[in-house]
């Protein structure tokens, strides 16, 4: 089975149900693979082979969902990048991932990325008039230009579908190479333990550019369901009301969503028809979830684990959550989990390790990064198989329900996004007049997380205002720091490392 | 200084920092563009309140009222309006 082919049977079984919903648009099943298929086609024309990449860099919108697909069925492998990212991460990434194709909203961007990446043969621009200038093509232009007939390619489910960019602790993005057969695996084993029927409408704040945001978008596709995209939570009131005015019965959140919805009337929305909420990327706090489930007593209320290199590693069925409401829960269905001890031995009951991951949702390894993909994936017990490290603590209690205890490194979870800080210390230390620099993360009763930045700089060059608005200009948002204090030393170790834990 | 330039002066030297290639004018939406994310409109909303002396309750934080710089400046003039009518 390959990634695309729910859609495929869908746009057969249900042509004319809703499949997509983002803002005033609203597209069905037909239209939508429609659509993906005139996209594919000019992919092909335009010198896309099989195996591809084809990078989107879009906000969340129809047309971010229409390249995904359309990529699958060029027999490509799609590349979504957050579109907040800065024009220097956004060169390192098609520098690393080669794309022959390039989708996206941003003109300017398009024609300066297309001189400079030389594996570029197409930029695909969206909402231009453009119709054809050398090699880019206008969105709109191809929609009306191209056959939707279903391309013929030789794809199986061993090739690539997606390459998802994650944090590296080195401080460089590293991506996730994801094939057919785990992107259809996990999307399966989820929609089981979901209880997904085409009767769900989800509704999606989260970015397609992470494997949460786009899981949603590839699982409901499949399962027939219609999925009410929007393009982030920074509209909270205008989000909620959608999910009366649409019938949500799937709202998947970050402990920055839900905290935010805590903090409001929710009594003024109608949110009757939810039948489940999901919490993942960080621990839900045990009181926001008993509020939660005060609030919103019908629906279903789901604590997931998961990190990039699986997609999905774990879930709290619903009826423990009331029961043990600090745990993430079990094993997602078909698959294994345990707690290893520093000399590999598997754990008991209440004692601290790494949790590692087997199951055919661990990724095929990190692209084009074999040091890195031997650190984290390991063989497993059988032939050409693979066991995840997840570089995440955990323990485990009598009945086997996990409950997270902390990271191996010392990466910040902020806002549900992993941000390594020798990311943001690479940024402070390409200031002129910074000297050291050490981030850390510190705890925010919305951020989960939020990023702290101690400086060593020469005062005379520098106040915190302009630290700031470097860090702004060359770092997403997310990873800005939130706080910045000027030190004239760093503590350090014998061996002249930063000490961070002395700074918290 | 006229408002909608007050207001650009603000988002663009503390929330956009827009790199060359990101162009964007008084009526490009800040969220469908990717020039400010979820908190950057917490952040915007706090400027406004202090800015312009004008308590925005959270129902009003929303695409109608804060996704461009031509919409949050419509969105001043009818609070200071409804002040100025109010005899605040």
């Amino acid at each position: 089975m390959l990634a695309q082919d729910g859609l495929q049977n869908n746009r057969l079984a249900q042509p004319d149900k809703t499949a997509l919903v983002c803002g005033d648009r609203r597209l069905s099943y037909a239209e939508v693979d429609a659509m993906a298929d005139r996209l594919a086609n000019a992919l092909i024309e335009n010198g896309v082979k099989r195996g591809d990449r084809v990078a989107i860099f879009l906000p969340n919108s129809i047309e971010a969902v229409i390249g995904i697909f359309a990529t699958l069925k060029a027999g490509g492998a799609f590349v979504v990048i957050h579109h907040t990212v800065k024009f220097e991460k956004l060169s390192y990434i098609l520098g690393d991932c080669q794309p022959a194709a390039l989708i996206t909203s941003a003109q300017g961007v398009g024609s300066k990325l297309r001189t400079a990446q030389e594996s570029l043969k197409l930029v695909v621009l969206t909402g231009s008039k453009l119709c054809r200038d050398g090699g880019e093509l206008g969105f709109h232009w191809i929609q009306k230009s191209f056959p939707a007939i279903r391309p013929s390619v030789a794809t199986i489910d061993l090739d690539l579908a997606c390459l998802v960019y994650t944090s590296g602790s080195s401080g460089e993005p590293k991506a996730v190479m994801c094939d057919h057969s785990n992107v259809t695996f996990v999307t399966s084993s989820v929609i089981g333990y979901l209880e997904n029927t085409a009767a769900d409408t989800v509704l999606s704040v989260l970015p397609l550019s992470s494997g949460y945001g786009l899981y949603q978008a590839l699982m409901t596709l499949t399962f027939g369901g219609t999925l009410v995209l929007e393009s982030s939570f920074a509209f909270p009131v205008a989000t909620l009301e959608k999910i009366g005015k649409e019938r949500v019965t799937g709202f998947p959140g970050v402990p920055t969503v839900f905290a935010t919805m805590l903090q409001m009337n929710l009594s003024r929305f109608d949110l009757s028809s939810l039948r489940y909420i999901t919490n993942a990327a960080a621990a839900l706090p045990v009181s926001h979830i008993q509020q939660l489930a005060t609030i919103l007593p019908a629906a279903k209320i789901f604590s997931m684990y998961g990190l990039t290199e699986t997609k999905r590693a774990l879930y709290l069925p619903p009826d423990q959550v009331g029961v043990r409401p600090g745990s993430v829960g079990i094993a997602i269905p078909g698959t294994e989990v345990w707690i290893e001890g520093p000399d590999g031995e598997r754990l008991g009951p209440n004692a601290i390790g790494e949790l590692m991951v087997r199951g055919r949702h661990v990724m095929r390894g990190y692209w084009r990064s074999p040091e890195a993909t031997s650190k984290r994936f390991r063989p497993g017990p059988n032939p050409g198989e693979r066991v995840c490290c997840s570089g995440d603590l955990f323990r485990m209690d009598e009945e086997g329900y996990m409950y997270f205890v902390g990271r191996k490194d010392d990466m910040v979870n902020t806002r549900g996004e992993k941000v390594a800080p020798k990311e943001i210390e690479n940024v402070l230390h390409s200031l002129p007049g910074v000297i050291e620099a050490a981030v850390v993360g510190v705890p925010d009763p919305i951020m989960g997380q939020a990023v702290k930045a101690f400086v060593v700089a020469d005062a005379a060059l520098l106040k915190e205002a302009d630290v700031f608005a470097y860090c702004r200009s060359h770092l997403q948002d997310f990873m800005a720091p939130k706080y910045i204090e000027f030190r004239s030393e760093l503590p350090k170790t014998s061996s002249g490392k930063v000490l961070k834990r002395a700074l918290l | 200084m006229e408002l909608a330039k007050q207001i650009g002066k603000y988002v663009t030297e503390n929330l956009f920092y827009v790199d060359d290639g990101f162009e964007y004018d008084d009526d490009t939406s800040f969220i469908g563009e990717g020039l400010i994310d979820s908190m950057g409109v917490m952040e915007l909303l706090a400027w406004v309140q202090a800015t312009f002396d004008i308590s925005v309750d959270q129902q009003e934080v929303t695409p109608d009222n804060f996704d461009s710089v031509n919409k949050l400046a419509d969105f001043i003039r009818r609070k200071q309006s409804i002040l100025v009518h109010s005899g605040v």
